[in-house]
């Protein structure tokens, strides 16, 4: 597999668990050099980056798992579909990607505690366009 | 048209076709009561629908006097939308996220059938005369064909992964186009194979499928005279490819490799393959995690170059005549639009036509190209000669941009 690279973290194998991994994943995960976990949020962002926040995720993100998030190439990331999965996990997924499918990581235009904000929105039902 | 249609209800409605489904959506042009018989009737040639994704509507537009002429809305989730067209141009289908598919007049501007297929679809196709259309899905993942006429359902083939290994599990549908003959193939993302369906007897649909075409195949493409289709694999380096005009079809790896032994970029959005570029001898294609485009030579089926650009390409698409290659990008570097002389097989110009640009068409003889720039509200309207902004039209979110001229031709 070549399309993205993900780094070992020290919840590899319950984030590989979570999101339900296959074997490739497993094995990526414990072959790699550690990475630094999404901190916790201490520094929300801003409210006018909420709202640019608010809208990549529901236009870029929304480009494969659907404006609605109800889903697409990318899966659903509805509350409910969310309901089982772990924050630090979704941060992680957004932050640095997952291997072996077309998510990539969303580093270069995302800090940490944004990808935190964003896993905290999505797990929460995600806000619509125009909302704090 | 609209004109003549309130006038022929003012008149009782003699002698016309039963098409007709009332005066009260009143368009702008016929508002002015100027129902003269110049303005009375209007082909379609020169139309076609902008969508409107965030508000889920379509916008009818005249790509001669480059004007909205209206829009239609109520058509559900447009957030990744695409429309083919009926034989006569006068009908627009619209395949929606939603899994709606809706059908559109264009002359009088109305929606005139509309049915819930799915819980989440990805696009559509036409049949080659213009009697079948068929919707590709995600969930349940398959292909469902419907009478054009009618949109009453003729044929649900639903794509399974594995029916020994994965009893009941469907894949997702991607690259679904037309082939001659009534045919459709489509490749299953999930289950690495492509699907010719034969419907030229709708009741007993045969379907020959290619397993283990490579891993993860993201979209396809036909090429113009019916004969390639080509699958991009996401999951690997290359592109797989069957010739349809084979006794028995067989997939071939092409440009495999093409990215070894290097990083991949990440990829902010899958590349669509759909509006294809072939131009002379040699297609144009989007690498997969590399800001490259890929030239092919079509009768050898091998890489002659690659053209660096400005970001992972989405949307490779040539110039009618294909002088011209145009290419739009992913976030974030999807301001911006490149045009690639393809005789020099560089980029020649690099434009900005505004923020989140999603989608580019040329008008049938290639003098204009419409670009689609999402945060800016606006298409703009480029002279492909001089490379410059002619028109500009203020739309809500824009996305995909179809003329009408897609119905003559196959794969679109």
């Amino acid at each position: 597999m070549t399309a993205q690279r993900l780094e070992q973290t020290p919840q590899g194998f319950g984030l590989a668990r979570v999101l339900g991994g296959g074997p490739l994943l497993l094995a990526a995960l414990t072959a790699n050099a550690a990475a630094p976990m999404p901190a916790p949020d201490v520094s929300a962002p801003s409210p006018a980056r909420r709202a640019e926040l608010i809208r990549m995720v529901r236009q870029d993100c929304g480009s494969c798992h659907g404006m609605q998030l109800t889903g697409g190439l990318g899966p659903a990331l509805t509350r409910e579909a969310l309901a089982d999965k772990s924050l630090e996990g979704l941060a992680i997924t957004i932050y640095q990607g997952r291997l072996g499918t077309p998510m990539p990581g969303w580093r270069s235009m995302l800090s940490e505690p944004e990808a935190q904000w964003i896993a905290e929105r999505l797990a929460a039902g995600f806000p619509q366009e125009g909302a704090r | 048209m609209n004109a003549m249609n309130r006038r022929a209800c003012l008149l009782g409605g003699l002698a016309l076709p039963l098409a007709w489904s009332g005066c009260a959506a009143v368009a702008p042009d016929a508002a002015s009561g100027a129902a003269t018989a110049d303005s009375a009737l209007m082909g379609t040639g020169d139309l076609g629908v902008v969508i409107e994704r965030a508000s889920g509507s379509l916008a009818l537009v005249n790509t001669s006097s480059r004007r909205l002429l209206g829009k239609v809305g109520g058509l559900g989730d447009l957030s990744h939308a695409s429309v083919v067209f009926s034989r006569d141009q006068r009908y627009a289908f619209v395949f929606g996220r939603d899994g709606g598919l809706s059908k559109v007049d264009l002359l009088t501007r109305r929606l005139v059938a509309r049915v819930m297929q799915a819980g989440n679809s990805i696009g559509g196709a036409i049949s080659a005369d213009g009697t079948l259309v068929a919707a590709q899905n995600y969930t349940p993942g398959g292909i469902k064909v419907f009478d054009a006429q009618t949109l009453a359902l003729v044929a649900d083939l639903p794509a399974p992964i594995d029916a020994v290994k994965q009893p009941g599990k469907l894949s997702r549908v991607v690259g679904l186009v037309d082939l001659p003959g009534r045919r459709f193939a489509y490749s299953l993302f999930d289950a690495d194979a492509i699907c010719i369906a034969d419907l030229s007897d709708v009741a007993h649909p045969r379907i020959t499928r290619l397993d283990g075409i490579g891993r993860q195949p993201y979209d396809a493409l036909v090429t113009p005279d019916g004969r390639h289709y080509i699958a991009g694999l996401f999951g690997e380096d290359g592109l797989a490819m069957v010739d349809l005009w084979d006794e028995t079809p067989q997939v071939r790896r092409i440009l495999g490799g093409y990215g070894r032994g290097e990083q991949p970029l990440p990829v902010f959005k899958m590349p669509h393959l759909r509006g294809w570029a072939v131009a002379g001898r040699h297609a144009y294609l989007p690498a997969i995690g590399r800001h490259e485009v890929l030239v092919v030579d079509t009768t050898t089926w091998q890489e002659v170059g690659r053209i660096p650009v400005a970001g992972q390409p989405v949307f490779v698409i040539a110039r009618p005549d294909g002088r011209q290659v145009w290419v739009n990008f992913a976030v974030p570097d999807y301001h911006r639009v490149q045009v690639i002389d393809t005789q020099q097989r560089r980029v020649v110009r690099t434009i900005e036509p505004g923020k989140a640009v999603l989608h580019l068409e040329f008008t049938p003889r290639g003098e204009s190209v419409w670009i689609s720039a999402r945060d800016a509200n606006r298409v703009t309207v480029y002279d492909t000669q001089r490379i410059e902004p002619t028109a500009e039209l203020a739309l809500d979110a824009p996305s995909g941009i179809f003329f009408t001229a897609r119905s003559a031709r196959l794969g679109f």
